[in-house]
């Protein structure tokens, strides 16, 4: 059957119950939050509506940019390491037999649907002094004594990506799944060892890819919020963390949802950046 | 060589994703209540603990309870949405589409905050069912993307042929869509139960204060102290996902549900 255009108004009532949901919980939501960005907070955790930008101009102070910039960074960390472990894996295991793929894929989605709190939870149990990975070492002569791992840069840098590892796997897979093997094959034929020929034929192949999947993962580290908290030190704390901290335990919600929108205004033109990336890559 | 090298390099892989879950494991059969790898002593008790504690198994129904109501909303959401427009030439009613994904990719806390503004100012602020709603509002685009991917692998001749004998409408989505579109709907719901029994900011910041889930507890539980409840609650939540995963692979085309062309394709 091909698809029709509505012809009366009965043909749009399955619209009905999405589009009120959607809109009353998503939308709605979404621009009460812009407006509040703009209210008036009133002392005792209270807020009046208003006009002002307050908010948005305490947000662009030093302390603030200072985590802005944290946060941008440690994203761009997880993003770039996550990709680089993830893009040969994701290539080979396209390449092995549907059934491995299957239990690999089992295994991917079952860590990617941890919660974050058990991410967390795990490495500090895995990098803390009494039951930690130094232990293995110890165990092994490797090292003297064991010790706490956390909380570091590279204990939040290390549960972040594996918390995103999964992820990263997974919006490579479609690309790389529908790979043409001629490009390979053919490289091959004329000499090319299996190590060049990746990074010969399909690295460039999928230059748009690549560059969609480190926006995709860094928006996805943008969001991680316990981990920093779980694993790292207060100078480690993201953005979310302090979106979050403002909300609930100082009660400042139009300094909150001032930061939410700031994050939402990044978060949208990088995904812009994705489709242009995406674009570019049907034309060639 | 080269062989040896892809086998060296998924094994570090594998040892990577497993590794904080083998010590956890092991920290959930400790006998003590101490952290302590390799366990000492074995005892299971810890997982009887989740059960028979009130706070833990309280925490365990609200978790499961949220769980299973709110991806049942988010498949009522996304179903009749995808067929709408795998049905009907409307290109403004995308923009819902586009609606139903973007929740889930902006930053959660972002969703999380729109939520908890809204609650807050309507006055439902705690109440249980904030949490259903802004849970299925959360993952609507698991089941919607499952859905959508759904639909277009149904054959239209299909459809046409009913229609050209006469079946209306109703008739055709009861017959034919619906016994098609099924796997798509149980991997939809499966996604979005499991990622709702997993979340935590969402639900922290709707109904955190009233009511606590197996995430929240874990970690006000994680303030406190150690237990090792926490360690078995992780290998239950571990092996639920692992087992519902492996469900959907069995009974319906995991690497096609995440991209890969239908298995005859390739």
């Amino acid at each position: 059957m091909r698809r029709e255009p509505p012809q009366t108004i009965g043909d749009y009532a399955p619209l009905l119950f999405p589009a009120a949901m959607l809109t009353i919980f998503f939308v709605v939501p979404f621009g009460t939050m812009i407006a509040v960005s703009f209210f008036q907070r009133q002392q005792g955790g209270f807020y009046t509506p208003a006009f002002v930008y307050d908010n948005y101009a305490r947000f662009l102070s030093a302390f603030f940019g200072g985590v802005l910039g944290f946060s941008l960074s440690l994203a761009i960390a997880v993003a770039v390491c996550c990709v680089v472990l993830a893009l040969p894996f994701t290539y080979l295991l396209t390449r092995m037999a549907r059934s491995v793929q299957v239990v690999w894929l089992v295994v991917l989605l079952s860590v990617l649907s941890l919660s974050e709190v058990i991410i967390g939870f795990a490495w500090s149990t895995l990098f803390s002094r009494t039951a930690g990975i130094t232990n293995i070492l110890v165990a092994l002569g490797l090292m003297t004594e064991a010790k706490a791992l956390t909380p570091s840069f590279s204990a939040v840098l290390t549960g972040m990506v594996y918390q995103a590892f999964p992820y990263t796997v997974l919006v490579l897979f479609p690309a790389l799944v529908r790979l043409d093997p001629t490009l390979t094959e053919a490289a091959r034929t004329l000499g090319a060892s299996p190590v060049k020929a990746f990074f010969t034929v399909v690295v460039p192949t999928l230059r748009n890819t690549i560059i969609a999947t480190l926006i995709m993962v860094f928006i996805f580290a943008l969001g991680s919020y316990l981990l920093p908290q779980l694993l790292g030190r207060p100078q480690h704390w993201t953005l979310s963390v302090l979106i979050t901290d403002q909300a609930i335990y100082q009660s400042n919600m139009p300094f909150a949802a001032a930061m939410a929108v700031f994050l939402v205004l990044v978060t949208l033109g990088l995904v812009a950046l994705t489709v242009i990336a995406g674009r570019k890559g049907e034309v060639a | 060589m080269t062989s040896i090298f892809r086998k060296f390099y998924f094994f570090l892989i594998a040892l990577f994703l497993a590794l904080p879950l083998i010590v956890v494991a092991g920290v959930s059969v400790n006998q003590k209540q101490t952290l302590a790898f390799p366990p000492q002593g074995l005892s299971v008790s810890w997982y009887g603990e989740i059960f028979t504690n009130p706070e833990w198994r309280n925490a365990l129904v609200a978790s499961v309870t949220l769980a299973v109501l709110s991806a049942a909303l988010a498949v009522a959401i996304a179903l009749p949405l995808a067929w709408f427009l795998w049905r009907r030439v409307a290109p403004w009613a995308n923009i819902f589409q586009l609606l139903g994904v973007a929740p889930f990719t902006l930053p959660p806390v972002i969703t999380a905050l729109g939520l908890l503004t809204f609650w807050a100012t309507a006055g439902f602020y705690g109440q249980p069912w904030t949490a259903v709603v802004s849970h299925a509002i959360f993952f609507v685009t698991l089941p919607l993307v499952t859905l959508s991917l759904g639909f277009t692998s149904i054959d239209r001749s299909l459809v046409e042929a009913a229609a050209t004998m006469g079946a209306d409408d109703r008739t055709i989505f009861r017959t034919i869509v619906l016994p098609l579109i099924l796997p798509y709907i149980v991997s939809g719901y499966a996604f979005a139960f499991v990622l709702s029994l997993n979340e935590y900011i969402v639900a922290y910041m709707t109904v955190g204060f009233t009511m606590e889930t197996l995430p929240i507890k874990i970690f006000n539980a994680l303030r406190y102290g150690y237990t090792p409840t926490m360690a078995s609650v992780t290998v239950l939540f571990v092996s639920t996902a692992a087992i519902i995963f492996s469900l959907v692979a069995r009974f319906g085309d995991l690497p096609k549900l995440l991209g890969a062309m239908s298995s005859d394709g390739k």
